[in-house]
């Protein structure tokens, strides 16, 4: 799409409130907007919004041959990309210049000045060093991409993590983030990049201008700094002239601001460096402000969950309990033996068996001792060879008879079957309410069943 | 606004057709279908293709229906194309009309909608306006009061233009005029020198030209101004000074996040100053 054009009237009451010494959204000159950072959770991935302005950057690294005229340094990438979601006037044909242009300064910014120990980067010279990649992606544009984007590298760069490398004598092992931590870059200063924009011919300044006041502007000065005040870049676009104590002012605001930001930058670091090693949760997700409004709000609708419970028990009550599948033990040699599916452990059940009561009616199903006051059918525990599974739900009484256990080896000693078969679990569908009471008669049907024992 | 989606969720799993009636407020989802009330009785008890004998059957009401932005007609249903909460408004003649409130900052010219729009070029006999949508709209230079072969209107490259959509579909570009049907001008046409002009959902014009919209009223208590609306999400204020005209343009594009104690806290803060 087309940029929206500028109108005239829009043009004249802004360079007219800059003459006023006032801004759209109420800042002083030198006042940058609100920046926050916030962390992806991998390490050197993290999301720059200065204002509106939106910049993702991603550090990833790969082990290369190293350039020949540099065999003993690793080798450093940056790629600028403008996305179509950042403005309408973004195609992709179409924003060439400023690309290049941002691209340009952004590299100069942070290649030439060595802010990475590139030395650190090789892992054998002249044959495998680093290459770190940097992937910076302008997600909404409200003016100054340069700021917001050389501060995403940079945090970036200082977020990242590579993995580890050792080498002995011709051996190089690789390891794992899961074998040894991964090591963080080696980074000697951070240069950050302030924009100066000039208004009628340079009489006026503004520090981070807004998308608006881009489009009104005469020229841009960018001056890139760590917080030892070395001066990394120095740009001048739009064919202003300027005089010497106009930069020199600029580049002492310059060194304030860069201050600042750094600081603010070491405490994002450190915070997420805090979270990640108490286990808390970190990434995206966890930044987004979740009680804020968006849009028109509206009270939350009241909703009646009085009738939740009974609702729940009637469907838990209805619905028929899954069909059992007769577990017959499998033998697979002498001292080993499965019963049952390996997914679900069944042998929780046996606790439940046993304490339960008939309460409850036919919801329940029944085990063995019950069944045997109730229906005075005789079960015998003969030994090894037959079980008799009872099973009662709202379908009724299924006899399920299983076969003698299936017995895998092929030793001699068939005779020895390990297993005692009355303690096979069963399947039981519970009542969640009847949880509770399940617990508290929990000794008696123990005793009621040795005493059986003891009768047989 | 959790809720109400989950309910619409839940409904659209069996894609049965709701009544219209009783989702009013609610949040729909696109694809889902509603029903009118005289189509309910139909489709009610007697599902199975049973019609329910009726002693008039000859004397069938009808009722006209509009089916206003975000539905669309299906069939004798209405389809939903846009998420949002449905509403209606009962009229005095027909059944009324139904639409969808959705959130939207992206302007599709609409017929009849009043634009603030932005001259880009001047070929020939007509200018061409931006108004934000994906082609800029024609505007004839007779298309203003008074305007003749001879007296020609004083329109400049990067002028504010407020005028009305007469031709907007989506297969040909926008025509807009700055004259009514009668001829007279009506507010519309070149928009003053000074001011702002900035931009806003267009959920949030709609609240504001809204009758008795509260933020209008307590605005105007605060100072004299004047303001245009451009239904395309544009809007133009001016006040006696620049500081002025700042507040005002903070507070109104503002105004969409804040309760209405909250607007109330800041406009008493500022009669106060």
């Amino acid at each position: 799409m087309k940029e929206t054009p500028l109108s005239n009237c829009e043009r004249r009451f802004l360079l007219r409130a800059i003459e006023e010494k006032k801004r759209l959204d109420g800042r002083q000159t030198y006042d940058y907007r609100n920046i926050r950072i916030s962390f992806g959770t991998d390490y050197g991935c993290c999301i720059v919004e200065l204002g509106k302005t939106r910049v993702l950057g991603q550090v990833s690294c790969e082990l290369v041959s190293p350039k020949l005229n540099r065999a003993t340094e690793g080798i450093l990438f940056f790629n600028l990309e403008l996305s179509q979601m950042a403005a309408p006037a973004f195609e992709p044909g179409r924003q060439s210049d400023l690309l290049v242009k941002l691209n340009r300064l952004l590299e100069r910014c942070l290649r030439n000045s060595k802010c990475i120990d590139t030395e650190s980067l090789c892992v054998v010279a002249g044959e495998k060093v680093w290459q770190i990649r940097v992937d910076l992606h302008l997600l909404n544009h409200d003016g100054n991409i340069i700021d917001a984007a050389s501060i995403a590298a940079i945090v970036a760069l200082c977020h990242f993590r590579r993995p580890d490398v050792s080498v002995q004598g011709d051996e190089v092992t690789l390891y794992t983030p899961e074998e040894r931590d991964p090591v963080p870059l080696s980074i000697h200063h951070m240069p950050i990049c302030v924009s100066f924009a000039f208004f009628q011919q340079g009489t006026y300044l503004l520090v981070d201008p807004n998308e608006r006041e881009e489009r009104v502007m005469d020229g841009l000065l960018v001056i890139a700094m760590n917080k030892h005040r070395e001066i990394c870049t120095i740009q001048s676009s739009g064919g202003i002239m300027l005089l010497k104590d106009q930069v020199l002012r600029c580049s002492k605001i310059a060194g304030v601001k860069v201050a600042e930001i750094t600081e603010l930058i070491l405490k994002a670091l450190e915070n997420d460096q805090k979270v990640r090693k108490e286990g808390g949760k970190f990434g995206f997700a966890e930044s987004i402000a979740n009680q804020r409004i968006t849009a028109f709000k509206m009270e939350k609708a009241p909703i009646d969950t009085s009738d939740v419970e009974e609702k729940a028990e009637e469907i838990i009550a209805e619905a028929e309990p899954p069909s059992e599948v007769v577990s017959t033990p499998v033998l697979w040699t002498p001292g080993t033996a499965q019963i049952g599916e390996g997914v679900e452990n069944s042998w929780g059940d046996l606790e439940d068996s046993e304490k339960e009561d008939d309460e409850g009616g036919g919801d329940e199903a029944i085990i063995l001792d019950s069944i045997k006051m109730d229906t005075g059918v005789e079960v015998s525990d003969i030994g090894s060879q037959e079980m008799v599974f009872h099973h009662v739900g709202q379908a009724g009484l299924k006899l399920l008879t299983s076969d003698a256990p299936i017995i895998l080896s092929d030793s001699e000693e068939e005779e020895m079957i390990i297993l005692e078969p009355d303690k096979n679990p069963k399947k039981i569908r519970t009542q969640t309410t009847s949880a509770k009471q399940e617990k508290a008669p929990s000794k008696k049907p123990v005793k009621r069943r040795k005493k059986k024992r003891a009768a047989n | 606004m959790a809720e109400p989606v989950s309910v619409a969720a839940e409904y659209l799993a069996g894609s049965r057709a709701r009544a219209a009636r009783t989702v009013l407020g609610q949040v729909v989802l696109p694809g889902e279908e509603l029903l009118l009330p005289e189509q309910e009785d139909a489709e009610g008890p007697g599902g199975a293709g049973e019609r329910p004998l009726s002693l008039n059957a000859g004397a069938r009401s009808r009722v006209r229906v509009v089916c206003g932005p975000g539905l669309r007609r299906c069939g004798d249903r209405l389809l939903v194309t846009k998420c949002g909460r449905l509403r209606h408004k009962e009229p005095g003649s027909g059944g009324g009309v139904y639409w969808v409130d959705s959130q939207q900052k992206r302007y599709v010219p609409v017929k009849g909608d009043h634009v603030i729009g932005i001259v880009t070029a001047k070929s020939g006999d007509i200018f061409k306006v931006d108004v934000g949508g994906s082609e800029p709209a024609s505007l004839s230079y007779l298309s203003f009061e008074g305007a003749t072969k001879r007296n020609r209107p004083n329109v400049q490259v990067g002028d504010l233009i407020y005028g009305q959509f007469v031709v907007a579909n989506k297969d040909m570009e926008p025509e807009m005029v700055c004259i009514d049907s009668c001829g007279r001008a009506n507010g519309m046409g070149v928009i003053g020198q000074d001011g702002l002009l900035f931009k806003v959902t267009l959920g949030l014009i709609r609240k504001l030209l809204a009758p008795d919209c509260e933020i209008i009223q307590e605005v105007g208590k605060l100072y004299p101004l004047e303001i245009v609306f451009g239904m395309n999400g544009r809007i133009w204020v001016k006040a006696k000074t620049i500081q002025q005209t700042l507040i005002l343009a903070n507070i109104l594009e503002a105004c969409e996040h804040m309760t209405s104690d909250q607007r109330k806290q800041i406009f008493s803060r500022l009669a106060e100053s």
